[in-house]
C-alpha cells in the first residue's frame, strides 16, 4: 500500500523534480534534485548536459520556454549567462511549474540586485542556495512569490545597504524597466 | 552572513575566467572548518567556510562518513553565535549532511530552542530541519510544538510545519500526523494563500482513504473561497477524483448521466473564469478528461484553451496545444474550431509546440485541407528530431486511411521523406506506412511499390531491404507489368550483402513462379546466383531452380504454426528427415491417451509427445547462478503427465553426459513412472531437455509431490575441446549408461515439485462471457463467499486469485481500476482438457481493507464446480 500511496500523492500534489542553475557552458552553478530519477552524480551530470545542449539554441530570454525530455516537462529561462531550469513530471500542470521558475528567476534577480550573471551568482552562492531552499522543500512547492523568497533570504543582510524588503519596490521597478528595454531592443 | 563573500563593489579584475572558488579543494576546506571551534567565532568567516562546503557538495563532491561526522560536530558549535545569517547557513548544511540518528541528539536541544524562538525565520527553519533529521521517539517530544506551529500566525512557520507534516506522513510517522487533523483543518481556513495550499494537501493525504470525508471536504471548499491559485488547482484535482467516483456510483445505480447532472461541473466551469492562468488550465485539463464527457461540457474548456494558443508565452501555448492534441484523439470534432490557430503554430519557434500542432491538425483536418497541410509540413520536417518525425509519419498514415482519395499527395510526401536522412526507427515507420497504404488502397499500389524499389537502391538498413524484397515478391507479380521490378531486384543480387542477396533470390523465384512469360529470363538470372560467394544464396538458388519443390516453397503452409514449432523443437537430428506431413493439422487439444506405450524406445518418446496446450510455465528447480540451472515444464495429458526438465550446464570445463532426472514419486500415490528419456550429452551453455513420464488415472485431477535428483556423468574438458564435443557427441550406450573411461558419476539435488489441481486447468478464453455463462445454465452452479482478511491492495488480491485458479481472465477483467473498492473478475478454463468451467469472482473492500470475495462457479460437471471451491478454500 505504501508504494500505492506515494503514486497517489504525486498524482494529486504538484511536485518539482529538480531545479538547476547552469552557466553558459552547461556547467553547474547550483543544482537541487528532489526525486530519485537521477540516483548518481553522473546521472545528474548527464541529464544536465543533455538538457543544456537541447535548449542551448533556443531563445528563452524574455519569456520562459518549455520542452519535454525523457518523460519530464522542463521549463527554462536564460538571464545573461545563467540558465535556469525547473523540471516536473510529464503530466504536471505546466503553468504551476512556470510559477516556480518565475519565482526563482525573479527572486535571484532581487537577491543579486538585477545583476544576474554567473560570477555574482557564485559570489553569492550562499544566498542562492538559501533561495532554492525557500522555494522548494523536498519537491513540495514552499513559496513562489519572489519578494517573499528574497525577503526571507535577505534577513541576513544586516550590513549597511538598505534591506531588500524595503528595496523591493524600487528593485521591481528597475527590473520592469530592464525587461521593457530588453524587449524593445531585441 | 554579514556580507557577500567578496563585496561586489570591491574593485576586481573583470577577467573572463574569474571564479570566487579558485582551486577549491576538499581537504583544504575541511581544514578551514576548524574555525568553527574558535572560542571567538567570526560569523563572516564561518559563513564563508560553510558556503565552500556547500559548493563542494553541490558540485557532486561527497564526504566520507568520518568527514561528514567531523563537519557536523563542528557545525553544532555554531549555535552559540547569535548571527542570523550564519544560523541560516547552519540549518542548510545540517540538512545537506543528513546526520545519522545517533548524531542528531547533539543538535536537537538547540533546534528545539529555536523552534520556540521569537524570530519567525528561526522557528520555520528549525521545524524543517528537525522534521527532516529526527525519527520516531523524538518526534513525539516535539509534536506539541508542531501542532502549535501549524496554526502559527506567521504563514512561513505554518507552511514549514505543514510541509514537514506532508513528508512525515509519506515516509516515517503517518500515525502522529493523523492526530493533527484539527489543527490542519484550521489552517485550511488560513488567509495566507500558501498555508491554505499546504494545509489542503496535507488534509487530503490524511483523509485520502476515507472517500466520504474527502467528498465532504471538497464539497465544502468548492462553496467557500479558496484564495491561493495553487490551492485552487489542488481542489480541482480532488474534485475530479471525487466526481469520477460519484459518476461510478451513478452508473452502478443504472441511470445515465444527464448533462448538468455531473457533480462539480459548475464549479469546474467557474474555474475557467478564474484570474490565475494555472487554475484556468487545470480546470480545462480536468474537464477534457472527464469520463464520457459530452461536447457541450467540452466547449467552454476548448474555448479557453484556444485563447491560450495565441498567447505570447511559449509555456501557455505549449500547455494548451498539448491538452488539445490529447482531446483530438478522442473528440476530434471538438477541436476543429481551433484549426486556424493551430496552423499558425506550425511555424512556432518551439519545435515541440509545432509538432503537437501538426499532429493535432492531422487528426482533425478535413479532406480539403490535406494538400495545404502537407506543403506546410514539408518545410518543417527537416528541422525536427527523429522521434517527432515518427509521430508525424504515424499521423499521416492514419490520415491517409481516413481519406483514401488523397493518397497521391500523402504517398508523395512519404516517398520524399524516405529519401532524406534519418535513423532506422524513422525509416522503418515510413516503410511500414507505405506498406499499409499499398495493402489498403489498391490505387496506391503501383506508385508505392516503385517508391519502395527506389528506396532499396540506396538503403543502408539490411532489415528494411529484406522486408521490402519479401513484400515485393508477394505484391509485385500481381501488378499489370511485373517486369519493371526485376531490374531493381536483380541489382540487389549484384550489389548487396549476403542477407539481402538471399532475400532477393527468393523474390526473383516468386516472380518466375507466378509470371510465366518472365520465367525463362529469371531462370537465367537465378543460374548466375549458383556461383555466389555465399552458401545461403547458393543453396537458395539451387533449391529454387529445382522445379519439383515449387509447391512446397510457395504453397501456403496449411499446418498451424504452433504445432509445427512444437514438432520442430522435438525433432532430433538423425538419418530420417523431418516430415512436415507428420505435423498435426488440428488446432484442438489432442487427447494423447494412446500415445506412449510403456517400454517404447526412449528416443521415440519425445517425438510422439506433441505438447498439448496443457503445459505449465517453467518452474525453476535450482537457485539462480548455481552450477546447473534446471527448470521444469509440466505437460498434462488425459492419462499421463510428462515433466520436461530443461537443463543448462554453466561450467565451461565440464561436459555432462547421460543426464537424467531421478524422480521419487513416493508422495504421489496415484502416479506411476512409465518412461524416461535421458539426455546424451550436455556441453557448456547449451540447454538440453530430459523427460520423465508418469501414468495417472484418467480424468482425475491427481495431486502429488515429487522430489528430483539430477544424475549425470561429468567429464573434464579442455577449453579447446568444447567445440569438438559440440560437433561429435561421444557415443554413450543408453542401455548401460556407461560413459568413456574418464567420466565420473555425480548427482545434484534439485528442488521438489508439486502437481496441484490447478495444473489441470487449461487457460481457454471465451469471447462473450455473459452468453457463455447464460448458456451454461445454473444446474451445476456453486456459489460461496470467502473472507480473505486484510490485503495490501485489491489489484494484488485479484491477481493472486487468478494465479491460484490458473484460469484465463476474460474481457479484460484482470485489470483493477485505481482506487476502486470493488471489482468483478471473469475467468474461464477447460478442466482436464474436457470440462468447461466459468468463474465469476466478486471482490469488495471495506474500510479496514478487509477483502471479501464471492465465488460463483458454473461448469458442465458439478464435481468440478465443487473442486474449484476446494482449490480456493485450501489456497
Amino acid at each position: 500500500m505504501c508504494s500505492g500511496k506515494t503514486i497517489g500523492d504525486q498524482d494529486s500534489c504538484p511536485m518539482v523534480k529538480n531545479i538547476l542553475l547552469l552557466d553558459s557552458e552547461g556547467k553547474r552553478i547550483a543544482a537541487k534534485y528532489y526525486s530519485d530519477d537521477w540516483p548518481t552524480n553522473s546521472a545528474k551530470l548527464a541529464f544536465e548536459k543533455s538538457i543544456f545542449s537541447k535548449t542551448q539554441k533556443t531563445n528563452a530570454r524574455i519569456e520562459a520556454d518549455i520542452t519535454i525530455f525523457q518523460g519530464n516537462t522542463i521549463l527554462y529561462k536564460f538571464v545573461q549567462d545563467v540558465h535556469f531550469f525547473v523540471t516536473g513530471s510529464d503530466d504536471e500542470n505546466e503553468l504551476i511549474l512556470d510559477s516556480v521558475l518565475q519565482g526563482l528567476c525573479d527572486a535571484v534577480s532581487l537577491i543579486l540586485r538585477s545583476n544576474v550573471d554567473k560570477n555574482s551568482a557564485l559570489e553569492n552562492l550562499d544566498l542562492i542556495l538559501l533561495c532554492l531552499d525557500e522555494i522548494v522543500d523536498r519537491g513540495m512547492i514552499l513559496e513562489t512569490d519572489p519578494a517573499v523568497i528574497a525577503g526571507k533570504v535577505s534577513t541576513i543582510n544586516v550590513d549597511g545597504a538598505a534591506p531588500l524588503s524595503e528595496q523591493t519596490i524600487t528593485e521591481a521597478l528597475a527590473m520592469a524597466r530592464d525587461h521593457l528595454a530588453r524587449s524593445l531592443l531585441s | 552572513m554579514a556580507q557577500p563573500l567578496i563585496k561586489k563593489d570591491d574593485d576586481r579584475d573583470e577577467e573572463a575566467d574569474y571564479s570566487p572558488f579558485p582551486g577549491i579543494e576538499k581537504g583544504a576546506v575541511l581544514q578551514e572548518a576548524r574555525v568553527f571551534h574558535d572560542p571567538q567565532l567570526d560569523p563572516r568567516k564561518c559563513s564563508q567556510v560553510i558556503t565552500k562546503l556547500l559548493y563542494l557538495l553541490n558540485q557532486g563532491e561527497t564526504f566520507i562518513k568520518v568527514e561528514a561526522t567531523e563537519v557536523f560536530f563542528a557545525v553544532t558549535k555554531l549555535f552559540q553565535s547569535k548571527d542570523t545569517g550564519l544560523r541560516l547557513m547552519v540549518y542548510l548544511i545540517i540538512k545537506e549532511l543528513s546526520p545519522s540518528s545517533d548524531e542528531v541528539i547533539i543538535v536537537t536541544s538547540s533546534l528545539m530552542k529555536d523552534m520556540n524562538s521569537k524570530t519567525d525565520m528561526y522557528r520555520a527553519n528549525a521545524i524543517r530541519v528537525l522534521c527532516r533529521i529526527t525519527e520516531g521517539a523524538l518526534l513525539t517530544q516535539i509534536e506539541r510544538y508542531l501542532k502549535q506551529a501549524i496554526v502559527d500566525k506567521n504563514p512561513v512557520v505554518a507552511s514549514a510545519a505543514l510541509v514537514s507534516g506532508i513528508h512525515l506522513l509519506q515516509v516515517t510517522n503517518p500515525e502522529i500526523v493523523r492526530r493533527w487533523s484539527n489543527e490542519v483543518q484550521e489552517a485550511v481556513q488560513s488567509r495566507a494563500g500558501l498555508v491554505q495550499f499546504h494545509a489542503l494537501a496535507l488534509l487530503h493525504q490524511i483523509r485520502q482513504n476515507d472517500r466520504l470525508a474527502v467528498s465532504k471536504l471538497v464539497t465544502s471548499l468548492t462553496r467557500g473561497a479558496v484564495r491561493s491559485p495553487l490551492a485552487q488547482c489542488l481542489l480541482i484535482r480532488y474534485t475530479s477524483q471525487v466526481s469520477a467516483f460519484s459518476v461510478e456510483v451513478i452508473r452502478e445505480s443504472g441511470t445515465n448521466i444527464q448533462a448538468g447532472d455531473r457533480p462539480f461541473y459548475d464549479f469546474l466551469e467557474g474555474c475557467l473564469r478564474h484570474k490565475a492562468e494555472m487554475v484556468i488550465f487545470e480546470a480545462a485539463g480536468v474537464i477534457t478528461e472527464l469520463s464520457g464527457v459530452t461536447s457541450r461540457e467540452l466547449t467552454p474548456a476548448i474555448t479557453v484553451l484556444q485563447l491560450f494558443l495565441s498567447s505570447s508565452k511559449p509555456v501557455l501555448r505549449f500547455a494548451a496545444v498539448r491538452t488539445l492534441s490529447k482531446v483530438a484523439m478522442t473528440h476530434p470534432m471538438a477541436v476543429t474550431n481551433c484549426n486556424i490557430d493551430m496552423e499558425s503554430l506550425i511555424s512556432d519557434q518551439n519545435r515541440s509546440i509545432a509538432t503537437l500542432a501538426i499532429t493535432t491538425l492531422l487528426k482533425t483536418g478535413n479532406e480539403s485541407s490535406v494538400d495545404r497541410l502537407m506543403k506546410q509540413i514539408t518545410n518543417f520536417m527537416s528541422d525536427i528530431a527523429d522521434e517527432f518525425k515518427i509521430v508525424v509519419v504515424e499521423a499521416i498514415r492514419s490520415l491517409c486511411i481516413k481519406f483514401p482519395l488523397k493518397y497521391r499527395s500523402l504517398m508523395n510526401f512519404l516517398s520524399n521523406i524516405l529519401r532524406e536522412e534519418g535513423g532506422f526507427e524513422y525509416k522503418k515507420s515510413i516503410v511500414d506506412s507505405i506498406v499499409i497504404l499499398i495493402r489498403d488502397i489498391p490505387d496506391a499500389k503501383e506508385s508505392g511499390l516503385l517508391h519502395l524499389c527506389e528506396f532499396i537502391e540506396d538503403c543502408e538498413f539490411t532489415y528494411l531491404s529484406t522486408q521490402i524484397l519479401h513484400f515485393l515478391g508477394i505484391e509485385g507479380p500481381k501488378t499489370p507489368d511485373p517486369s519493371k521490378y526485376i531490374r531493381y531486384i536483380y541489382n540487389r543480387v549484384i550489389l548487396e550483402n549476403a542477407t539481402v542477396r538471399a532475400a532477393a533470390v527468393v523474390t526473383l523465384a516468386r516472380f518466375s513462379n507466378e509470371v510465366d512469360q518472365l520465367k525463362p529470363h529469371i531462370l537465367v538470372l537465378l543460374k548466375r546466383c549458383l556461383f555466389d560467394s555465399d552458401d545461403e544464396v547458393r543453396d537458395r538458388a539451387t533449391i529454387l531452380l529445382n522445379e519439383k519443390d515449387k509447391d512446397f516453397l510457395f504453397g501456403s503452409l496449411d499446418v498451424p504454426l504452433v504445432n509445427l514449432e512444437a514438432r520442430l523443437k522435438n525433432y532430433e537430428p538423425s538419418e530420417e528427415p523431418f516430415d512436415i506431413n507428420s505435423v498435426s493439422k488440428e488446432v484442438k487439444f489432442q487427447p494423447l491417451a494412446e500415445k506412449k506405450a510403456p517400454g517404447k524406445k526412449p528416443t521415440g518418446l519425445a517425438a510422439s509427445a506433441v505438447p498439448s496446450s496443457g503445459s505449465s510455465a517453467p518452474f525453476e528447480l535450482t537457485e539462480a547462478e548455481t552450477e546447473y540451472a534446471v527448470n521444469v515444464v509440466k505437460h498434462i495429458f488425459y492419462e499421463h503427465i510428462v515433466f520436461q526438465y530443461n537443463c543448462n550446464n554453466t561450467i565451461p570445463e565440464q561436459l555432462l553426459e547421460n543426464v537424467a532426472v531421478i524422480v521419487d514419486a513416493s508422495d504421489a500415490e496415484e502416479f506411476n513412472e512409465v518412461a524416461s528419456k535421458p539426455l546424451k550429452s550436455l556441453p557448456f551453455d547449451v540447454t538440453g531437455q530430459t523427460f520423465v513420464s508418469f501414468q495417472k488415472p484418467r480424468g482425475v485431477p491427481a495431486a502429488g509431490k515429487f522430489s528430483n535428483t539430477l544424475t549425470f556423468i561429468v567429464k573434464e574438458v579442455q577449453a579447446l575441446l568444447i567445440s569438438l564435443a559440440f560437433c561429435v557427441p561421444e557415443e554413450v550406450d543408453p542401455s548401460t549408461g556407461e560413459a568413456e573411461e574418464d567420466g565420473v558419476e555425480d548427482e545434484y539435488h534439485l528442488e521438489g515439485l508439486d502437481v496441484v489441481v490447478s495444473d489441470y486447468m487449461l487457460k481457454v478464453g471465451v469471447s462473450n462471457f455473459r452468453n457463455a455463462w447464460e448458456s451454461m445454465g445454473s444446474d451445476c452452479e456453486r456459489v460461496d463467499e470467502y473472507d480473505l482478511g486484510t490485503r495490501e491492495s485489491l489489484a494484488g488480491t485479484v491477481n493472486d486469485a487468478i494465479n491460484l485458479l490458473g484460469m484465463q481472465p476474460c474481457e479484460g477483467t484482470e485489470v483493477v481500476a485505481n482506487n476502486s473498492r470493488s471489482h468483478t473478475c471473469l475467468l474461464s478454463g477447460l478442466f482436464i482438457g474436457e470440462v468447461k468451467v466459468l468463474v465469476r469472482l466478486q471482490f469488495g473492500l471495506d474500510q479496514s481493507r478487509n477483502v471479501a470475495m464471492k465465488l460463483a462457479v458454473r461448469s458442465e460437471d458439478e464435481a468440478v464446480s465443487d473442486l474449484i471451491h476446494e482449490i480456493v478454500a485450501s489456497g
